[in-house]
């Protein structure tokens, strides 16, 4: 006790306090990296072995012909081979279980089971493919176009440069500073989650392809010029930042100012 | 005082110690010297610190300026930055460095004895008070004021017009229009397509698919004079629900189209747009203060500060099967203000 109170008397101890709250900031930051997989055609074989993986996988929570089950999984007649694609490439499923969020982690199968299981999902209805690598190019869009498009109908959620943020009970937008081109290509035309689809009608082909455009363009150096971002989330990160560091150097100025010199 | 066991057994029956009437004045605490006092060598290393941090104010300064020339401002984006970041550290620094240079002076080699120096009274002696009273007697009485009516009113009259020269401007400055009217409409009329923000794309039903969202804005919104006072009022958003998941609300059954609802994206809150559509829940979030409005069920209110549901489109197919507004929304859109009705959550929409 009387050491505890000692020690927060000592002059170094304010400084001691903000270099702790410095490195609470700093560990808020943490990422994923999920991997790219790009499948476009699928043989027999693909489709038999996909239907195994299946089975095997999956089927406990979406059915055994993926029909769905009420208030555990959704039907998985006619999402497609992107859905697949998108959800089981970047791990959010198989989901480690049951949670309003489906995090991203490493995935649990390699990109030719993900071709088989994708090829198999597709034979079930018809529904949005994997894009070729043409269609999601972010060097032929237009990243100015993309702004507009981003700043309309996925920035609310995404954060201005897709840096994500928070929803309604435990869901959350997650960051795209990992996602890879094909990843936000078929996240739009599939809708994940809670995520509205933005089907090809809504925004055009051309129109997602600037969209990523507009994302790749955040990642590169020029898009820091302004200074650190502090994770580019605005106002919550800036003004914490300024209570604990700014504040804090005021606080301890006048301290100094204060104390009688020894 | 007594012994310590005794204070313990007899605390119970006693009264309290009575606290005193006053606290005796403690006094100032004794005068310890500082080691500038004490030895020649403390003062002069506190000299030292002081010139030392002058320098380093002084270097700073140098530094800033040199940053001006070494990052020309029209040499490329990136420049702006390390042009910026050096003046303001060498601005920074150096004031900074002759602020804590010069309370380090006064705290280390100024002297630090403690003087006491009481306040006076602040009431004046009667003489002076007196005289203060007469003087100014003499000058009303000396400006005639009361014999001049014709002085009193110019003065008055003066004094009172003249802050009109800055209320005027203050008042006409705040908005070219004075039609409050405007604010209780938006463009979309009978007929108004719909069209996508920004492309301004027309919409056809068979486009808008279950799950997705569209972001609104009528057709011909780039053409008006006034185009984002006119898109703040009228933007609006359009989903597709399954028609078993939809609540049509009682007096609205013509207001959607095969489970396409339109809704305007004006918090009725403080009028941010709400934006944050999930698909599953069939939830819309307010990204500002999270107000969440259940969009299967008129947009009623089911989180959040907002008062009011938002406000909903009535829409139609035209005759060439596009997506058109069957009318203007029927009350005002955005936030709720104090003429208006503010329903009671969940009773009323």
């Amino acid at each position: 006790m009387t050491a505890l109170a000692r020690a927060r008397r000592h002059r170094l101890a304010p400084v001691l306090l903000m270099l702790l709250a410095l490195l609470a900031v700093g560990g808020v930051y943490a990422v994923v990296a999920p991997p790219a997989a790009v499948a476009e055609t699928y043989s027999a074989d693909d489709v038999a072995a996909g239907q195994k993986l299946f089975q095997a996988n999956c089927a406990s929570c979406h059915g055994a012909s993926a029909e769905g089950r009420d208030g555990v999984a959704p039907s998985l007649i006619g999402v497609g081979a992107a859905a697949v694609n998108f959800q089981v490439a970047t791990g959010r499923m198989p989901m480690a279980a049951q949670a309003p969020q489906a995090p991203t982690k490493t995935p649990q199968f390699n990109a030719e089971q993900i071709k088989q299981l994708a090829g198999w999902v597709a034979t079930l209805g018809p529904g949005p493919s994997v894009p070729t690598e043409d269609m999601v190019d972010p060097a032929r869009g237009d990243a100015a176009n993309g702004m507009l498009i981003f700043r309309t109908n996925c920035a609310m959620c995404h954060n201005a440069v897709g840096a994500g943020g928070a929803l309604s009970n435990g869901k959350y937008a997650p960051s795209l500073f990992e996602s890879t081109p094909t990843e936000i290509y078929e996240a739009m035309l599939t809708g994940p989650q809670s995520m509205p689809v933005f089907s090809d009608a809504n925004i055009t082909p051309e129109g997602k392809r600037d969209v990523i455009a507009y994302l790749m363009e955040q990642r590169t150096a020029q898009a820091g010029v302004g200074g650190a971002n502090l994770g580019a989330v605005g106002p919550v990160s800036e003004g914490l930042w300024v209570w604990v560091v700014g504040m804090g150097a005021l606080v301890a100025a006048a301290v100094w100012i204060g104390a009688k010199s020894s | 005082m007594s012994n310590h066991s005794t204070e313990l057994e007899t605390r119970g029956e006693l009264d309290p110690a009575p606290s005193p009437e006053r606290f005796e004045n403690p006094g100032l605490p004794p005068h310890r010297p500082r080691l500038s006092d004490t030895s020649p060598e403390g003062s002069k290393r506190a000299e030292r610190q002081v010139a030392i941090i002058f320098g380093i104010s002084i270097l700073a300064t140098i530094a800033g300026v040199w940053g001006y020339f070494a990052f020309p401002m029209d040499a490329g984006v990136g420049n702006v930055r390390y042009s910026t970041l050096s003046i303001g550290l060498g601005l920074g620094i150096g004031m900074l460095g002759i602020g804590i240079a010069a309370v380090h002076w006064a705290k280390a080699l100024m002297s630090d004895v403690e003087v006491v120096d009481q306040r006076h009274p602040q009431r004046g002696d009667d003489a002076t008070r007196a005289a203060a009273v007469a003087d100014l007697q003499a000058g009303a009485k000396d400006s005639g004021i009361a014999r001049r009516p014709l002085l009193k009113g110019a003065l008055i009259t003066a004094v009172a017009i003249a802050p009109l020269s800055f209320l005027v401007p203050f008042v006409g400055n705040l908005g070219g229009s004075w039609n409050v009217n405007a604010m209780r409409h938006t463009m979309w009329r009978k007929g108004t397509r719909l069209a996508t923000d920004p492309d301004g794309r027309l919409i056809r039903p068979e486009m808008v698919t279950i799950g997705s969202v569209w972001h609104v804005i009528p057709d011909g919104l780039h053409e008006v004079d006034d185009v984002l006072a006119e898109k703040a009022k009228a933007i609006v958003l359009l989903v597709r629900l399954a028609p078993e998941d939809l609540k049509i609300l009682p007096g609205r059954e013509d207001w959607s189209y095969d489970g396409i609802v339109a809704y305007s994206k004006v918090c009725t809150h403080v009028g941010c747009p709400v934006a944050l559509y999930e698909q599953q829940t069939h939830h819309l979030l307010c990204p500002c203060h999270q107000s969440t409005f259940d969009v299967a069920d008129g947009a009623k209110v089911v989180f959040g500060p907002a008062k009011r549901a938002l406000p909903q489109l009535p829409i139609m197919v035209d005759d060439e099967g596009y997506l058109a507004a069957r009318d203007d929304f029927d009350e005002a859109v955005g936030p709720s203000t104090w003429e208006r009705q503010r329903p009671i959550r969940g009773e009323d929409y």
